[in-house]
């Protein structure tokens, strides 16, 4: 197949939009969806009516401590649309990225003009009813699934799984706190200019070696913090992009892969993920190269996963990730690979990869302000913890 | 070092209940193909490779390595014990076949390429294997 009838060729983002951030936030989920959806239609100079596409990652869930607490169904009745095209991602899918892949190829194949894609996360507020709510136990009496071969040996936290990569990775590469801490005080460098993120104070790398253990080597400034809020964004057909409001932003490439930990199945020797699937995907589908690359929004829902990401799209060889953040250089604004310039979910909140998409498009858009990448023309965006999914975002 | 909370105990399925109760004969029970010899672990019922319905528990020496761990320090829920090692035991059976499990030492001792042996704990109808190290194989 020629790269020009690939589905992401056919399609552009043409509005963002992202609620509040709370922790908690004193409007419903529903609302924060709400604030998101019109903002992101109203950026691209659209009228809601013309939205025929809806959907979200990943459908509604009653329990799940505000993993995912709005549906589709109840958005499009607030918005009082009716389009002809939903269809929520699922968790078993490429990561947070899923909806963005199904509304891509939901425009591609003809289905629909403009998709509003959300994402809405309502952890803060569960948490204050049950700060269990978040964890891994759930609520039923035996553990089933991939699960239980965790959480019987009180591994109740996806902080627990998370933490053998970061040592398995400290172990193989030779590096330890004095390298990872530095993802968290990139992002929180970055997040000084970005007032929806919860967390602005400036970190040094003493402030991240103070900060308390979570699970060896994770300490609590290496994950990312529950939140209310709401991100939204619309895919249209190129065509009908071009007189909107913004200059479109095409998505040169996508990959996705899934991999087999929501089973329990690891592979590999802990410092890789499935995502390299997704890198290697990605990269064939376009001819540009990772020097290519203006910055780049990267999954941290813990620090460990930007190493990772870093390396499974071929940014960094394996092993260099640690030694490529660190010291803040070469990924602050007017380095070379200026790195999760929102603040990421480690420093503006658990957007749930969407945040990440959000500040692609910012960044191109050139409203970045005090953190806007000069010239910022490509931006590479990776989500995702157990299913996988990267797009290479570019200025049309 | 074992954590006083409760257990949270898995559900036996068809496929995990060998893996959950070979303690009750001392004996660590992994799934295994009858026709090629791999081993697969969490269970499934297809061998991966020949696609066939031929996986069937096998006993393995119980020994392994840890591969990675993580002490815990973060009290998840009350009533836990917080300070525990979590790992991924590499068992030699296989090439990154992993068994997950606490490590019955003091954190401080743990180190990834640590020799370990299998012990099991016995709940309900459950014989969860747990590691302890294996000072035979310590060279
Ligand atoms: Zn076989």
């Amino acid at each position: 197949m020629p790269a020009d009838s690939y589905p992401e060729r056919q399609v552009r983002i043409t509005g963002i939009g992202q609620s509040k951030v709370g922790r908690p936030s004193d409007r419903s989920a529903l609302q924060l969806t709400l604030d998101a959806c019109l903002e992101a239609v109203a950026d691209a100079g659209l009228s809601v009516d013309e939205i025929d596409g809806l959907t979200n990652h990943f459908g509604k869930v009653a329990e799940g401590g505000g993993i995912s607490p709005v549906g589709t169904i109840e958005t499009m009745l607030a918005l009082g649309i009716r389009p002809v095209w939903t269809n929520p991602s699922t968790a078993e899918g490429p990561g947070h990225m899923g909806a963005i892949f199904q509304a891509i190829m939901a425009v591609a194949t003809g289905l629909c003009r403009h998709v509003l894609v959300f994402r809405t996360v309502g952890q803060a507020t569960s948490r204050l009813a049950s700060r269990e709510s978040t964890l891994l136990t759930g609520s039923r009496a035996r553990v089933d699934g991939g699960n239980a071969f965790f959480v019987p040996f009180h591994a109740h936290s996806p902080a627990n799984m998370w933490a053998l990569y970061a040592q398995a990775y400290f172990d193989r590469y030779g590096v330890g706190p004095e390298q990872l801490g530095w993802v968290a005080v990139n992002g929180r460098r970055m997040a000084a200019h970005n007032a929806n993120a919860i967390y602005r104070e400036p970190i040094t790398i003493d402030d991240y070696l103070a900060s308390r253990m979570i699970s060896t080597p994770l300490r609590l400034l290496d994950c990312d913090s529950h939140i209310d809020g709401s991100t939204a964004l619309v895919i249209s057909h190129r065509d009908a992009a071009k007189d909107l409001r913004n200059p479109p932003i095409a998505i040169e490439a996508m990959g996705m892969s899934v991999g087999g930990l929501a089973e329990g199945l690891h592979e590999g020797d802990f410092t890789a993920i499935a995502a390299t699937r997704a890198g290697e995907m990605l990269w064939k589908r376009t001819d540009l190269k990772p020097g290519d690359v203006d910055c780049a929004q990267i999954y941290d829902g813990f620090s460990i996963h930007v190493w990772l990401w870093l390396e499974a799209v071929g940014l960094c060889a394996p092993g260099e990730a640690a030694r490529f953040i660190e010291g803040g250089t070469r990924t602050a604004l007017d380095g070379e690979l200026p790195l999760n310039t929102s603040g990421g979910q480690l420093s503006a909140g658990r957007f749930h990869g969407y945040g990440h998409t959000h500040e692609g498009c910012l960044q191109l858009w050139g409203r970045g302000g005090g953190r806007q990448v000069k010239d910022a023309r490509t931006c590479i965006v990776a989500n995702g913890g157990y299913g996988y999914g990267a797009m290479l975002l570019r200025r049309d | 070092m074992t954590p006083e909370a409760e257990r949270k105990l898995p559900a036996l399925t068809p496929e995990t209940e060998a893996f959950w109760t070979g303690g009750s004969e001392g004996k660590l029970l992994i799934q295994r193909c009858t026709q090629c010899g791999r081993y697969q672990h969490p269970p499934l019922p297809l061998c991966p490779a020949c696609r066939t319905e031929t996986m069937a528990p096998a006993p393995v020496s119980g020994k392994g390595r840890v591969k990675t761990f993580t002490v815990n320090h973060q009290r998840w829920l009350a009533g836990l014990d917080p300070t525990f090692v979590f790992a991924a035991v590499e068992l030699p059976e296989q090439a990154e076949l992993y068994v997950f499990s606490n490590i019955l030492a003091p954190p401080e001792a743990v180190r990834s390429g640590m020799p370990v042996k299998v012990c099991f704990e016995h709940r309900e109808d459950v014989w969860l294997p747990l590691f302890q190290p294996d000072d035979a194989d310590a060279g």
